[in-house]
């Protein structure tokens, strides 16, 4: 067989298929492009429309004139600020409890607990809870901490107390402690995955190399789990900031969030505009947060193979 | 180069002769592929001979796998023609080629046992399920598998998989078979068994065979010719004997085989090595010019005193003994400093007779000295 039978087939203009096979090429994304287009269209009328709808919404004054006036009532009036500072204070003591609480309960379920069987029972049941509904779960801390609930029953049936107390409940702790409750799991699940995938045979070669216990989880395990911590910590944060169920059944009146401001604005004041300026502002701050945290997650990323 | 003269290896022609009619040539023109500014495939050539048993060999990033994947379909390049005797496939989506792929990891289905596996291909050919069953049975039997039909593929070992594997890929009568770096995962000596033993398939299937491996003495067992790529060019392309002994250029030479190299000085059609003239009968010395002296280990020779005739001497002193069992392995150092190793075959009674810091002579023939130009990727 000689090279110029086949040149002679090779194509008419002697470009060997090179034109057809970029066509098949883009005949080819295209028709992938044509199986997503479903869902990206689902993507864009449930998710981009609104958002760009409400975005240009906060631009319009009471006129219907496009004006900054929102913008400038949200910043001028303290009340509003001050709800912001608030919500950051309760979503900060909410990741921080949750990273306290769920770190070593991860760390005892993937280091301590050695029977499979055991440690998927128990990782369930930390998982368990998101399938009961959200609100049950809010509520559920306001009859442990109520006036007659089962933590004042306790104090009175015991003796400690006379009377049942009302400290307990409608109170930036206990908005803290609801919060916690609802979303510590959003922090075990990315640390239990992280911490599993973390190499045993990493931490025989620490100690090997003479690094007692102490030191092999400060220098090991801490910096090849941050993954998760940024990753569990972002998850709870961002639900803990937009969140408003807990403040009304368990916050009281200096328990205002966010949440409940745009929720009064779209709702009992009608003063849409208003509420769509301090969701573009949620939105912004949580969409800097995701931001913050993609960066320092990469910073930190080993590839573990 | 001269194929009639290689005695170890009728396969190729014999093999074709009882295949023909499965037996199909593949021509490759042009072929190119590049990612972004960086060509993986650059215009290759290759003609792969009908019923022959060809490997691709090189290092990582050579090409070779990028190639392999073409002729299968995976992947699409940007220009060039693949034929299957006549028919062009270029363009031919990969379950349309008939062609009988084994991959590196075996790519069993996990949630099949091991007939399923084999007769997947015949099942979805619509083959009738009595003649599914024989055939499964037929190419299980081929494999030393017979009866492990209905075992899971994770009761199974690293070779039996891999015969599993091979069994699939054969078993629907494919037109050519691609293998990637399939025993790459098994310890050494089942490779060295399963060498031998798709050798023997191959002798007796006749069918076209392309085998990936960046592993020198694999290429060297089993094929009729090899293709060494460097960089997306196909840099040689003989028989193992001739790629052997005569490498041609510098990288084929370092690629295949151990070898030490002494960088040799022309002046007036005499070359000078190590400060020994060095005779070669192959490369007639271009005048004035640098070239490469390729010693390989085993076809070196240390030589007593007056020993020597029709050899090319070198004077040095002994660095290192290496003992390892079949073979001496000797590290010496030449006069002008040149690393150079010899290996010679163990004799009972041989230890100890010779111990590093002694002065040495080593030889090789005139007929195995090969002189290799300087200038990259020339060959002879």
């Amino acid at each position: 067989m000689t090279a110029g039978s086949i040149h002679a087939a090779a194509g008419p203009a002697g470009d060997f298929h090179a034109a057809a096979l970029r066509r098949d090429h883009w005949r080819e994304r295209l028709g992938l492009a044509g199986l997503a287009a479903p869902a990206l269209l689902l993507v864009a009328v449930t998710m981009l429309l609104p958002v760009g709808w409400l975005f240009s919404l906060s631009f319009l004054d009471d006129g219907g004139a496009l004006s900054l006036a929102n913008y400038r009532r949200m910043l001028a009036e303290p009340s509003y600020t001050r709800t912001f500072v608030t919500t950051f204070e309760i979503s900060l003591a909410t990741t921080a409890i949750c990273i306290l609480l769920g770190y070593p309960l991860a760390y005892f379920l993937v280091f301590t607990v050695t029977s499979t069987r055991w440690r998927n029972l128990l990782y369930m049941s930390v998982v368990v809870p998101l399938w009961v509904s959200y609100l049950l779960r809010a509520y559920t801390w306001k009859i442990i901490l109520g006036t007659d609930g089962a933590l004042n029953s306790l104090l009175v049936s015991t003796g400690i107390v006379s009377a049942p107390l009302d400290i307990f409940l409608y109170n930036q702790t206990a908005m803290v402690i609801t919060l916690v409750y609802i979303f510590v799991p959003f922090m075990v699940m990315p640390l239990f995955t992280v911490l599993d995938n973390i190499p045993r045979r990493l931490i025989e070669a620490s100690e090997d190399l003479g690094v007692g216990p102490f030191m092999t989880f400060w220098k090991e395990i801490v910096p090849l789990s941050l993954g998760g911590v940024i990753a569990g910590s972002t998850m709870t944060f961002c639900l803990a900031f937009g969140d408003f169920v807990a403040p009304v059944l368990a916050g009281g009146p200096d328990g205002t969030m966010v949440a409940n401001l745009l929720q009064t604005q779209f709702g009992a004041a009608l003063n849409w505009p208003l509420g769509s300026a301090l969701a573009t502002l949620v939105l912004v701050i949580v969409l800097v947060l995701l931001q913050i945290s993609s960066r320092l997650d990469t910073a930190g990323r080993v590839e573990l193979t | 180069m001269n194929l009639a003269a290689d005695h170890q290896r009728p396969a190729a022609s014999t093999a074709a002769a009882a295949g023909t009619e499965k037996a199909l040539p593949i021509a490759i023109r042009q072929l190119s592929k590049a990612y972004g500014a960086l060509p993986v495939l650059d215009g290759i050539d290759l003609d792969v001979r009908p019923g022959e048993f060809l490997t691709l060999l090189g290092p990582s990033g050579s090409g070779k796998t990028t190639l392999l994947m073409a002729i299968a379909g995976f992947l699409r390049p940007d220009r060039g023609s693949i034929r299957f005797d006549d028919s062009e496939v270029v363009r031919l989506a990969p379950h349309k080629r008939e062609i009988g792929m084994v991959f590196q990891n075996y790519a069993l289905f996990p949630h099949m046992d091991v007939a399923s596996n084999v007769g997947f291909p015949l099942r979805l050919r619509r083959v009738p399920a009595g003649e599914i069953a024989r055939r499964v049975e037929a190419a299980l039997e081929m494999f030393h598998l017979g009866g492990f039909g209905r075992r899971r593929i994770d009761q199974l070992s690293g070779g039996q998989r891999q015969r599993v594997a091979l069994a699939r890929a054969i078993v629907f009568e494919p037109r050519i078979i691609l293998m990637d770096e399939p025993l790459s995962a098994l310890d050494k000596q089942l490779r060295e068994r399963m060498q031998i033993e798709l050798r023997q398939l191959h002798e007796r299937l006749g069918t076209t065979t392309v085998y990936v491996t960046h592993d020198q003495r694999e290429a060297l067992t089993m094929s009729d010719r090899i293709a060494v790529l460097d960089r997306g060019r196909i840099a040689r392309i003989d028989t193992p004997r001739a790629i052997y002994d005569e490498p041609g250029s510098r990288f084929v030479a370092e690629f295949i085989g151990e070898s030490s190299f002494l960088d040799v000085e022309v002046a007036d059609g005499i070359c000078r090595a190590a400060g020994a003239t060095v005779i070669s009968p192959r490369l007639p010395p271009p005048h004035g010019r640098r070239c490469t002296l390729v010693l390989r280990p085993e076809r070196l020779r240390l030589l007593a005193t007056g020993e020597g005739a029709g050899m090319n001497c070198f004077e040095g002193r002994v660095t290192g003994v290496i003992y390892q069992g079949d073979t001496l392995l000797l590290q010496a150092v030449l006069d002008d400093g040149s690393p150079v190793t010899v290996r010679q075959t163990t004799r009972s009674g041989d230890a100890g007779a010779i111990r590093p810091g002694e002065p040495v002579r080593i030889g090789i023939a005139i007929a195995d000295t090969v002189l290799l130009a300087d200038e990259p990727g020339q060959v002879q």
